[in-house]
């Protein structure tokens, strides 16, 4: 049984907006929402809206025997939220057809693989839950941003429960070996490898209108003939390619949509091969061999290669000072922060600030919004340097002074302490040390008071307070049930939890301002519609155990407000 | 007396140095009592106002020749006035002003520009087609041109704004074409023909761009030959890269002048070493600055940490490395500090990459070129100015940043440093000095608050009248 798999790449980046020297420290609002909305709004009425509406109809059409697969990043599902909803509905219809399959991503189209495992799995789960979230699929196969691989991100991924992963049939890896059958990961070879056939898609994603080019005009017809001479031995076909090749890269007047809507009746006519989505090319081939690939591969210019996005030393420098900040992230929950470190990271602006000109320099101009790289690089640095001075203000507001400096006073006391009860094991010193130590137990306890605190010990990873705190007394703190108040779900309790109200006279003391601030600072803008004017009285009845008057309260109340 | 001056630049339109030198010492000469200046100025684009606009010579050359009244110099003269307030009540606005004098300005149209090299001079007539097709004058006399529907504001200091024109696709071949010294000796003749008309007593030329218009006039009217020398060709080019015309010019008018004025003892040791021009013949004459109230307040800073700023052209001869590897040596021994090249030059995208390369570009911040507003914004947020120059004849920015309260560092190699005191000086190449002072500028407030006060005062001392009283000094000894 012989396969053809269609993949198309769905992405936006959030553009920056100029951005010069003089803004930063001064202004936090990186993107250029005019530009992005322009964007969006014409690839969609370009490319994406008609796309979908005439995928819809082939599909409905071939009954079962037309199937095609999407990857669409978080910020592209963002924009069409934000500026095209009518987009996100489309592709909705096409998930309902059955015929569609989606596949899993960075949510930000990052870098992150070639950086940090961890994050890396994180960015992915991310992602799957948006894909589950929006369309009702769990997918369980993934293509990386720019279909960058290597072994390592193949074992990764293996790891995280994928069955195969997609990537580029890049020609200095296979050499003479075909890209038209399955591989596997040379260091988890249950990971199958379904690789791009990049003479196939690239004929039309970059060939199809090209004058110059031997085989133009090219036809539904012609192109269904090259698929149909492929031997048995070639299983599957992989045809991957950037969705805008549909209307925006390859506008309609070139022919591209009746190429597209003549293409499936040609194939399921006039050849052997049967379409089938990623995941169910997975299930029915196996691998002929593994694939090595120590260096990453992708599908970007004639090498194949990552240079890129990280070839030269600016792309390298920006890439690493943006990563700089990785770790203070992980604890740094504003949205508003967060929202702007997903969008940093996007690959796109690492591939503004490329230097390669020579034979992809055509690709390269089309796709980027800067005169130069070192433009790109310049406006890129300078919302970096911006990003970074609030984030290590977030980030000091988070540590209280020198939470380290308190735990290594304790370790000190810990030692001296140990130090005084081995000379107790000598009779004649009792006298003399006893003093001393009952001082010292004293003092240390002091900064063990102030080290459990709830802002140290939130600052300090817990290992080392734990090890540095050998035997913490556990302290029966009584929690009370918050969602006894009106107003409060199991979401917001556990919220306030967090931030240290946990009993009901704490709430009973806590102003309605303050709980609105901590709700909006981890919750995001939508927890701006919660009242919590009420809920301190509300407490200080349950405090006092006054449930019946509680009750009556709550009767004349609507949702807490 | 009268002087024929051939000068560069008038405002509002002022590039460089070049153009604020010449500009400031005619101001301050034109107050002298018995001296009347003649300036001619090269203007692609005059206000084409055709009563004031004459055609000259059998050469279809149009010239436009006006007076013109300092607008300062009016309102200082009615300071002085309002000092005195007895006399003050008695003067009437025409008395103020038939007592201000005025130059006369001639207007040379003309593609000459100051600070012209190979590659910009190319650049410039490129532009000047766009120029012919598309161009636009408002009732500013603001220049506009017309691209793809876009309408962009034509600046006269073209050659520094753009590194890349509209499509960013231009490249330049190396060495000069014919048409900037063909330029050089159109001008030569309008100049022949300005001196038959007018009368005059002495001839000033600025740079070497002027030289042949002074040896042209010098020979038709017989008058003495000023001329200023405020770069050489070893300047602009190291030593390697002298282009031998330019330097014959340069020669040309060193051994035609009667008098050779240097903006400093560098630049008066660089041409008897290179031009072989007699010492007896040269006299340095420093340049000044304007007063002008510092505008500290006026722009917020808005990053916490001190700023360190070079500002100028990102040339060779600015040493714009050096600039880099001491903030690399800073940066590693303090957070506190960011650093900021501002401006564009050939080196641009090369210390882009450096800095890119030695990791601190989140520290290094690249402006690319900076209008006029922001040159003071740049000077008013600084807490350090540096200008690591290789080779710098005179360096008239140190003495703005002065200005503005902003302490500086300044290479041995300039001209200034043999004028200011309050300044730290050191060897370019030397970048562990280079960055120990910063760090000392940037640490130790003291210090940084002494620098300020004492600069301050030295240059709101440094007024144009004194070398304007040097230079007629220079005049009274040619003529007699």
């Amino acid at each position: 049984m012989q396969h053809i798999c269609l993949y198309f790449q769905v992405h936006q980046p959030y553009r920056l907006k100029r951005y010069r020297f003089f803004n930063i420290g001064e202004d936090n609002q990186y993107f250029d929402d005019f530009e992005n909305r322009m964007h969006m709004q014409r690839i969609a009425n370009n490319s994406y809206l008609y796309t979908n509406k005439l995928l819809l109809d082939l599909i409905n059409k071939h009954k079962n025997k037309f199937k095609v697969s999407f990857s669409i990043t978080g910020l592209a599902l963002e924009q069409f939220q934000e500026y095209a909803p009518e987009v996100l509905e489309s592709f909705k219809e096409l998930a309902k057809t059955g015929q569609v399959e989606f596949l899993a991503e960075t949510y930000s189209h990052s870098l992150i693989s070639l950086y940090d495992k961890d994050e890396f799995k994180l960015q992915v789960e991310e992602h799957v839950k948006a894909i589950k979230k929006h369309f009702g699929q769990t997918p369980e196969i993934f293509r990386n941003t720019e279909l960058i691989y290597d072994n390592l991100i193949g074992e990764t991924i293996a790891e995280m429960g994928f069955k195969a992963m997609i990537t580029e049939g890049a020609k200095h890896i296979l050499g003479w070996k075909s890209p038209n059958v399955l591989y596997y990961n040379v260091l988890k070879p249950e990971l199958k490898l379904i690789l791009k056939n990049y003479k196939l898609s690239d004929d039309i994603a970059f060939r199809f209108s090209d004058k110059g080019w031997d085989e133009y005009p090219l036809t539904a017809k012609k192109y269904a003939s090259w698929i149909s001479d492929l031997d048995y031995k070639n299983e599957v076909v992989n045809l991957f390619m950037d969705y805008e090749t549909f209307g925006e890269h390859q506008k309609a007047e070139t022919g591209i949509f009746d190429f597209l809507k003549a293409f499936p009746e040609e194939i399921i006519n006039n050849t052997n091969f049967k379409f089938a989505t990623p995941s169910e090319v997975a299930k029915k081939h196996e691998p002929v061999a593994s694939m090595n690939v120590p260096y990453a591969i992708s599908w970007a210019d004639e090498e194949r290669d990552i240079t890129a996005w990280l070839g030269n030393e600016m792309q390298k420098e920006a890439f690493h000072k943006l990563y700089a900040l990785a770790g203070k992230m992980k604890f740094i929950k504003r949205a508003d922060l967060q929202k702007a470190w997903r969008y940093l990271q996007t690959s796109d602006h690492f591939y503004y600030m490329s230097t390669k000109i020579l034979a992809d320099g055509i690709v390269h101009d089309y796709f980027n919004p800067f005169n130069s790289p070192y433009d790109a690089f310049i406006n890129y640095m300078n919302v970096l340097s911006d990003f970074q001075i609030r984030v290590n203000e977030a980030y000091e507001q988070l540590i209280p002074e020198e939470p380290e400096a308190i735990l290594s006073k304790i370790k000190d006391y810990e030692e001296k302490i140990h130090a005084l009860y081995v000379k107790l094991t000598q009779p004649v010193m009792i006298e003399r040390v006893k003093p001393v130590l009952k001082a010292i137990e004293k003092e240390k306890e002091e900064f063990v008071a102030i080290s459990k605190t709830k802002k140290v010990a939130k600052a300090l990873p817990k290992q080392k307070a734990k090890k540095a705190l050998p035997k913490p007394k556990k302290k029966t703190t009584t929690k009370d049930n918050l969602t006894k108040i009106e107003g409060i779900g199991p979401k917001i309790a556990s919220i306030l939890q967090n931030a240290g109200i946990n009993t009901f006279s704490k709430l009973a003391k806590t102003k309605a301002s303050k709980i609105s601030e901590i709700l909006i600072s981890v919750g995001g803008n939508g927890y701006k519609r919660y009242n919590p004017k009420t809920w301190a009285k509300q407490a200080s009845l349950a405090e006092k155990g006054k449930w019946d008057e509680l009750k009556k309260l709550q009767a004349k109340l609507k949702g807490g407000k | 007396m009268k002087v024929l001056m051939f000068g560069w630049e008038f405002p509002p339109h002022i590039s460089g140095g070049l153009g604020t030198a010449s500009y400031g010492l005619t101001k301050s000469l034109s107050a002298i009592e018995d001296l009347e200046i003649l300036f001619v100025v090269p203007k692609l684009y005059g206000d084409e106002d055709e009563d004031v606009a004459k055609l000259i010579g059998a050469e279809d050359i149009t010239v436009k020749h006006y007076k013109k009244t300092f607008k300062n110099s009016w309102e200082e003269k009615v300071k002085t006035l309002k000092g005195d307030k007895k006399s003050y009540s008695k003067i009437k606005k025409s008395e103020i002003l038939s007592n201000l004098k005025s130059i006369e300005i001639i207007e040379v149209k003309s593609k000459l520009q100051p600070y012209l090299s190979i590659e910009e001079f190319e650049k410039f007539l490129k532009e000047n087609n766009i120029f012919d097709k598309n161009i636009k004058i408002d009732k500013e006399g603001k220049l506009y041109y017309e691209k793809d529907g876009e309408v962009k504001e034509i600046t006269f200091s073209k050659s520094e704004e753009e590194t890349y024109t509209e499509d960013g696709k231009y490249k330049f071949e190396g060495g000069y074409g014919p048409n900037l010294l063909q330029e050089v000796y159109n001008y030569a003749r309008v100049a022949s023909i300005i001196a038959k008309e007018n009368d005059f007593d002495l001839i000033h030329g600025h740079d070497w761009l002027a030289n042949a218009a002074g040896i042209a006039a010098k020979e038709v009217s017989g008058k003495p030959l000023v001329i200023h020398v405020h770069a050489t060709e070893y300047d602009r080019g190291g030593e390697e890269r002298v282009d031998t015309r330019v330097f014959a010019l340069e020669k040309a008018g060193m051994d035609a002048a009667d008098k050779i004025i240097t903006v400093s003892n560098l630049t008066k040791n660089t041409i008897i070493k290179y031009y072989g021009a007699d010492p007896n013949k040269i006299q340095t004459v420093y340049n000044a600055v304007e007063p002008q109230e510092a505008e500290k307040n006026i722009y917020k800073k808005n990053v916490k940490e001190k700023l360190v700023t070079f500002l100028g052209r990102i040339t060779y001869q600015k040493g714009p490395a050096y600039f880099v590897n001491a903030a690399k040596k800073v940066l590693e021994k303090t957070n506190d500090v960011r650093f900021v090249m501002a401006g564009n030059g050939d080196m641009f995208h090369e210390m882009i990459r450096y800095a890119a390369e030695l990791g601190i570009t989140d520290k290094f911040h690249f402006t690319d070129f900076l209008k006029g507003d922001e040159v003071t914004k740049m000077f008013s947020i600084s807490d350090v100015y540096v200008m690591p120059s290789v080779s710098e004849p005179f360096g008239i920015s140190p003495l703005e940043a002065m200005r503005s309260n902003v302490p500086v560092i300044i290479s041995k190699q300039s001209g200034v440093a043999e004028v200011i005191q309050n300044a730290i000086k050191i060897d370019y190449w030397d970048e562990d000095a280079l960055a120990d002072a910063i760090y000392g500028l940037v640490k130790y407030n003291g210090m940084a608050k002494m620098f300020i006060q004492k600069s301050k005062k030295e240059v709101d001392e440094m007024k144009w009248d004194k070398p304007a009283r040097e230079v007629k000094k220079i005049y009274d000894s040619l003529v007699k």
